[in-house]
């Protein structure tokens, strides 16, 4: 019996009226844990009722503590019928089972009902009891940490990365069984959740079982989907990289982990001795399957490519036998492991030595009803057959890991794709395993890996390329080989070099299909993906040659299958990496030579692509020379280092400034239109708009070339459905449709986002799904950050050592710190006055005028707008506040504590792993969740856009809620995995379900910080943020 | 192609000022539309009329869900649905229950019951206000007057407390609620080139002194008539207004009183010779009004009455404000001489405010 679980039900409010007599509610809660119930008594006639209970005490197994959610259910009493259902909470226990995190789950949470939504709030408050466990033959893995975060979480330091993890639990869907038939959909609905809920935390604690045997401690980049398969059933799975993590004491122990001598790295840590569990039989509706089984399944594996650069190929010299030596020791290191896949995307620093591309590979399969639960394996099989082809993918690369690694499936009927992708990589062995070979390598790697090129040296052999790439002497260290252009799905290194702002690049295509049935149709998608992968790669490179950059980084491909179509839609953020040579211009080239009007037509086409290039490179300053002027002014501590950087960008300085076609037979991209689909190519080009002036955007956690960001976050979510119009339907006016679906999706987002501008939309996830005939869905999640344009401008140098960088801008920060505190002490309204004094204070602080003056006139522009649009929005809050007798408490409401009181705390929400301007103090465990809402009266609740819109709120609150129970004030890492959206208009109904997932973290201001202790100037764990504060 | 859904969710939820304006006014999305094209946001922004559409139908989405909380806006504070930092809330209340000059001149002093609500059509067209403004702040009206008017205690101070509107506003309501429970008829001819500020200021004056809660002693019986302090006026007190009328009906103390008056003000006032002509007939208005304040018509007359037997007057005889000032400091300040009236402190309650009004209400 190693756990207690204990539950205190408080108080209800806000409750719905239940007996419309009266017009009030005899409420009473159940509170369910596994198979044990406790009632409340009934609190009469009321509407926020006072239940105060006892303690509800469970004794139960930790393995069902892991699994079980706490299944809160609020009812009506009613003497002569059956009580009503008010609605549920569901409470995952789990971030109470680990030490470090929460000790107590406290806090109002939004009673949630599937068909009426939110309906009151309940205040709850859960504890636990472990007992320690001495069974080593235990089914459980209470401990074990699991991130969200694809990176190692800012409070801890990684001892060793032991490599991937991966599970997989499948079960019916409650949905298609046969008791559906007869029973309520809300009942339906609630099987559902609680499944689903249950198959989490069943998957959850057999990841941890596998982490304890490879001896770590933590998940990190833990990403659970679900795979609705309809018919043939319910599959969970989930992927992961494991590791030993170390949490950080002091503040001034936030130095990254790679300053600590080598030796530190054997002592170990492990909390957790080592459990080589035998499994025991276990009662579980859920059921995982080891055995091996073989189906006659219906499979087609998809020749897929390898995205690195393209180009004519001349092969250079050998790379030095170091690069040999380096291979060896990765290779033993990674041998040992089935995949040495890595779902980080940003890594301590020195782990990452080079990357080599992206890889990627996808399957074609037919769904088939999984007959047996207890043996999920054809699903094992599929998943496992990918990721080998991965693993081969790599190695062709002379790559033995492969990192930022993800997959995903997408299923139309009975045919499923499913996809993985990461970056082909060579890493550094000695954070992989217990350091035994380090040494003298160790010592070499510190020597030879020149700052902020070094992962773009190419890690395969020149004479024995994978495919045709043309390498140059990387511009710089000048030693090594480097690729012309650079795919990866990891964030940008941050010793990378850049040069000027990086932006989002979008591939967007569309393919009609046959509707066919099964097989055939399995074989027509499967003919159709190698095209359009092709296309989607040769859009890519066009837009980022269009843009004037060389490397694409958090390169992301959805390939979604519907009835009658396929669609690819590839996000990344393209950057100008100074180490890879400045890419050649597009050259348009047509096929029929003779015709006179066709030849200046051509010639108009290239005189606008090449307006276009320069126009780009003007915009996200590009700009090689002046670059290297800004880097004389930057603190780089090596002259040697810069004397090169400026010799290489003279170089292509005279390159950009000459960008006509004599240099573009050299390297440029030869666009050849031959036909109306290159035609159409070009126009798609050209039509993309750049985003309006002010705005940035990226899909990358952040931004190249802005490293001054405000705390001002605002992370938002928007679904746009649109419905095709004709039934004939052509692929060019499909890629159109869906190419003005985006744009004008994101054209929205700039619009509503204009008061936050200068800003940057970050981390931009789209997710494009096709749920009927005609319907195209996408959903986008991002953060918009604001930052500060005048530090901005200071700052393009990109790496420098944080200490240094810190020097430059303490000036600035002491020059806002008291400003900050002057605008908290207008106590009523914390918002605007405080954005109006951060505005002033950059406008006046120490920036030189100089500095000023080579402000672009438009930028000025904007901030003047950008000014005057706050302002005005001040003038009247002012009016508002002033007379406001509630200025004052409202004040009191937002600094007191976020939980456990009446008030409601400010909770942040954000897909990165960080939060601008704070330090994150306390991980509290990981946020998965999942809703169904149906509606059977979709008109009255606004149709189909007030139906979603107002379940996406709930879910934001209920994520919010949960979040603040467990003491914590914001989600980082934050991601709606699925939208699920279903209409039926004319029987006046919908369904939809999401699933988010996050980490729940404690952060803390990082002025406050300061003000506690002065003694550690230095703590500042994230080299990006200003000092400002702006409470959202 | 057609857009079947398309909206915004953000986790601090986003909120339109000039937006929020155009759904407050009643304007319908097409014309909310139409208007934020005109203001030239377009050209602002770069943006097409297609974003501005979706944008503006988005943020009429959110506030029609915020509207359910408004109408009860302690409600907006602990709601968990929409996180919405304080300022912002404090504006979206306030916003929402601000009312137009030209509409709470229409229904000032009216019964807040469905009847009128009818009335709200030809309200619509004469003032040029969209139906839907008139009716949302018809509303709020009501819901203010329907939770206040049974509570006890200050009448200002509740309202701020239920509805958390600033104090200006709150002292608005404060007048609206006092009006339409006492029914003061504001809508006459007469009454025309009132404002809604001068009604509130009467309001106040007489919530402050005529009422039950004026007297000022914290109610000990709770049994006792004092459920509504502030929002009835004290009905023993105007029973003995009666007593002022021997004012007037005795000639030898309104000789007395003119005299006291006139020697006083002589060479001061520009209209001395008119005041002198006029006194008794002014002196028989003030005192007749006070007298009739027993009858629930005459209370609902009192600015009628006002009007008729002060102001116009006056106003006739191009009294300036300076001397109806004079004049009626001096005219309830003379009466403390007169050794025959016994009910000074009667006087100084009813002609305290009374002084007040006239001096808010003499304009043109």
């Amino acid at each position: 019996m190693p756990g207690k679980l204990k539950v205190k039900i408080v108080a209800g409010r806000h409750l719905p009226v239940m007996d419309r007599a009266s017009d009030l509610t005899d409420a009473f809660v159940e509170v369910k844990f596994g198979n044990t119930t406790f009632k409340t008594d009934v609190y009469l006639k009321s509407l926020n009722p006072q239940w105060n209970s006892e303690w509800f005490k469970f004794e139960v197994d930790d393995e069902d503590l892991q699994d079980e959610p706490l299944q809160i259910t609020v009812l009506d009493h009613d003497t002569y019928s059956a009580n009503d259902a008010i609605g549920k909470v569901y409470i995952d226990i789990d971030p109470l089972l680990y030490s470090e995190a929460a000790t107590v789950i406290s806090g109002w949470f939004p009673i949630y009902d599937t068909i009426h939504g939110i309906r009151g709030e309940i205040n709850v408050i859960v504890k636990v009891d472990l007992f320690n466990d001495l069974n080593r033959f235990r089914q459980s893995s209470c401990g074990v940490k699991f991130f969200c975060t694809t990176s190692i979480p800012k409070c801890y330091r990684a001892v060793i990365i032991h490599g991937f993890v991966e599970e997989l639990v499948v079960n019916e869907d409650p949905e298609y069984q046969w008791i559906d038939r007869i029973r309520t959909p809300r009942a339906s609905n609630e099987a559902r959740q609680r499944l689903i809920s249950l198959m989490s935390g069943e998957l959850q604690r057999k990841i941890g079982l596998k982490v304890l045997e490879m001896r770590g401690n933590a998940v990190v980049g833990y990403l659970q989907c679900f795979d609705l398969e309809g018919e043939s059933g319910l599959v969970v799975r989930a992927i992961g990289t494991a590791c030993t993590l170390d949490k950080l004491s002091s503040p001034a122990a936030f130095l990254p982990a790679c300053n600590s001598p080598s030796k530190e790295m054997k002592e170990s840590p492990l909390v957790h001795p080592p459990s080589h569990g035998c499994r025991s039989t276990h009662n579980s509706p859920i059921h995982t399957a080891t055995g091996s089984r073989l189906t006659q399944n219906f499979s087609v594996s998809v020749p897929t490519l390898i995205y690195t650069g393209m180009g004519s190929g001349s092969a250079g010299k050998e790379g030095g036998p170091f690069k040999a030596l380096l291979r060896q020791q990765t290779q033993s290191a990674l041998e040992q492991r089935e995949f040495p896949f890595f779902t980080l995307t940003a890594f301590p620093p020195g782990f990452l030595v080079h990357v080599g591309g992206v890889v990627s590979a996808r399957s074609v399969k037919l769904l088939d009803r999984i007959h047996n639960p207890d043996e999920p394996e054809t699903r094992d099989a599929w998943w496992a057959e990918i990721r080998q082809e991965i693993k081969s993918h790599a190695k062709a690369l002379g790559c033995h890991a492969v990192v930022g690694y993800s997959e995903s499936t997408s299923i139309c009927e009975e045919v499923c794709i499913l996809s993985a992708s990461g970056t082909a990589a060579v890493l550094n062995p000695r954070f992989l395993q217990d350091g035994t070979l380090e040494g003298c390598l160790e010592q070499r790697l510190e020597e030879n890996l020149p700052v902020g090129c070094g992962f773009c040296h190419i890690p395969y052999d020149e004479l024995n390329m994978p495919f045709p790439a043309h390498l140059t002497y990387c511009y710089n260290c000048r030693k090594q080989k480097v690729p012309d252009v650079l795919f990866t799905t990891i964030d940008l290194p941050t010793d990378a070099t850049v040069v000027g702002k990086g932006c989002l690049i979008q591939a967007r295509l569309c393919r009609l299909k046959k509707k066919a049935q099964a097989e055939a149709n399995a074989t027509a998608i499967s003919n159709l993906l190698p095209f359009m992968e092709y296309e989607v790669h040769t859009q890519l490179m066009n837009k980022l040659k269009l843009k004037g950059m060389n490397a694409l980084f958090g390169l992301r491909i959805q390939i979604t299958v519907g009835e009658n179509m396929l669609m690819g839609l590839a996000s990344a953020t393209g950057v100008y990496l100074a180490a890879l040579p400045t890419p050649g211009g597009i050259q348009i080239a047509g096929k029929t030579p003779n015709d006179g009007s066709y030849e200046q037509h051509i010639s108009h086409m290239q005189k606008k692509i090449n307006d276009t290039i320069a126009k780009n490179k003007e915009l996200y300053e590009i700009n090689p020379p002046e670059t290297s002027e800004e880097l004389i002014g930057s603190p780089i501590p090596e002259p040697r280092q810069h004397s090169r950087l400026l010799r290489s960008q003279s170089e292509s300085s005279d390159e950009v400034t000459e960008l006509d076609l004599s240099h573009g037979k050299k390297d440029a991209f030869v666009l050849e239109i031959d036909d109306t689909d290159a035609l159409e190519d070009v126009h798609s080009l050209l039509t993309d708009v750049p985003p309006p002036p002010g705005f940035y955007s990226c899909n990358t956690e952040i931004m190249p070339g802005i490293n001054n960001w405000t705390s001002e976050i605002q992370m938002f979510t928007s679904v746009r459905v649109t419905r095709l119009s004709s039934l004939n339907l052509t692929n060019q006016a499909l890629n159109k449709n869906f190419n003005d679906l985006c744009e004008n999706l994101l054209k929205s987002l700039y619009f509503k986002l204009r008061s936050m501008i200068p800003c940057c939309l970050c981390h931009v996830n789209f997710t494009v799904s096709l749920p009927e005939d005609e319907l195209i869905q996408v959903t986008v999640t991002a953060v918009a950050i604001t930052f500060d344009k005048n530090q901005a401008l200071q700052t393009t140098k990109t790496h420098v050592e944080k200490s240094l960088q810190r020097a430059s801008t303490d000036n600035e920060e002491l020059l806002q710190f008291p400003l900050e505190l002057c605008s908290d002490s207008i106590p009523s309204h914390p918002f605007p006055p405080a954005k109006e004094h951060l505005e002033s204070a950059s406008s006046n602080s120490g920036i030189p005028a100089a500095q000023r003056d080579r402000c672009s006139s438009w930028i000025e522009l904007i901030k003047l707008k950008a000014q005057t649009i706050r302002r005005g929005s001040i003038k009247t809050t002012v009016t508002v506040e002033k007379a406001s007798p509630m200025g004052e408490g409202n004040f009191r409401n937002r600094s007191a504590p976020p939980c456990a009181n009446s008030t409601v705390g400010v909770v942040k929400m954000t897909p990165l792993s960080f939060i601008p301007g704070a330090k994150i103090t306390k991980y509290l465990g990981i946020i998965n969740m999942f809703f169904i809402r149906e509606t059977t009266s979709l008109r009255e609740e606004g149709g189909v856009s007030g139906f979603l819109h107002a379940f996406i709120a709930e879910v934001f609150a209920m994520v919010r809620a949960h979040v603040a129970a467990l003491g914590g004030n914001a989600v980082v890492s934050y991601i709606m995995k699925q939208c699920v959206f279903m209409e039926n208009p004319n029987k006046n109904q919908a369904q939809c379900l999401i699933n988010v997932s996050g980490d729940a973290v404690v952060f803390v201001r990082e002025s406050d910080l300061e003000v506690v202790s002065t003694q550690h100037p230095t703590a500042n764990c994230q080299p990006l943020c200003a000092g400002g504060e702006v409470t959202t | 192609m057609t857009s079947e859904l398309d909206i915004f969710v953000g986790n601090t939820t986003l909120i339109d000022e000039d937006v929020y304006r155009l759904w407050l006014d009643g304007y319908s999305v097409s014309d909310a539309v139409a208007l934020r094209v005109r203001s030239g946001i377009l050209e602002q922004t770069g943006a097409t009329a297609a974003v501005l559409q979706s944008d503006t139908m988005d943020h009429y989405r959110t506030f029609h869900m915020l509207e359910r909380l408004l109408h009860a806006p302690p409600k907006l504070l602990h709601q968990l649905i929409f996180q919405i930092p304080p300022s912002r809330q404090a504006l979206l209340i306030e916003r929402y229950y601000a009312f137009d000059e030209a509409f709470v001149r229409e229904v000032l002093g009216k019964k807040l019951s469905k009847g009128t609500k009818k009335d709200l059509d030809d309200i619509s067209t004469k003032t040029g206000i969209t139906l839907k403004s008139c009716r949302r702040q018809f509303d709020n009206f009501k819901r203010v007057f329907k939770v206040v008017e049974e509570m006890r205690g200050s009448l200002v101070d509740n309202i701020q407390q239920h509805f958390l509107l600033s104090d200006r506003l709150s002292r608005d309501y404060a007048a609206i609620v006092f009006f339409a429970n006492n029914r003061f008829e504001t809508g006459k001819k007469k009454l025309q080139y009132l404002s809604f500020g001068d009604f509130a200021f009467c309001a106040e004056l007489m919530i402050q002194n005529w009422t039950l809660g004026a007297v000022g002693e914290a109610p000990t019986d709770p049994d006792s008539q004092v459920d509504d302090m502030d929002v009835d006026l004290d009905k023993e007190f105007l029973q003995d207004l009666k007593e002022l009328k021997v004012l007037v009906a005795d000639k030898d103390l309104l000789d007395l009183h003119k005299s006291l008056v006139c020697t006083t003000l002589r060479g001061k006032l520009t209209v001395f010779s008119e005041m002198e002509a006029n006194f008794k007939n002014l002196s028989r208005g003030l005192v007749n009004v006070a007298a009739k304040l027993t009858h629930n018509k005459d209370v609902r007359d009192l600015f009628v009455d006002l009007v008729e037997k002060f102001v116009e007057p006056c106003r006739s005889d191009h009294w300036p404000l300076a001397d109806v000032r004079l004049f009626l400091n001096q005219y309830s300040a003379s009466v403390h001489s007169l050794d025959g009236f016994r009910h000074q402190a009667l006087w100084d309650r009813y002609m305290g405010t009374l002084r007040g009004c006239l001096l808010r209400l003499y304009h043109d």
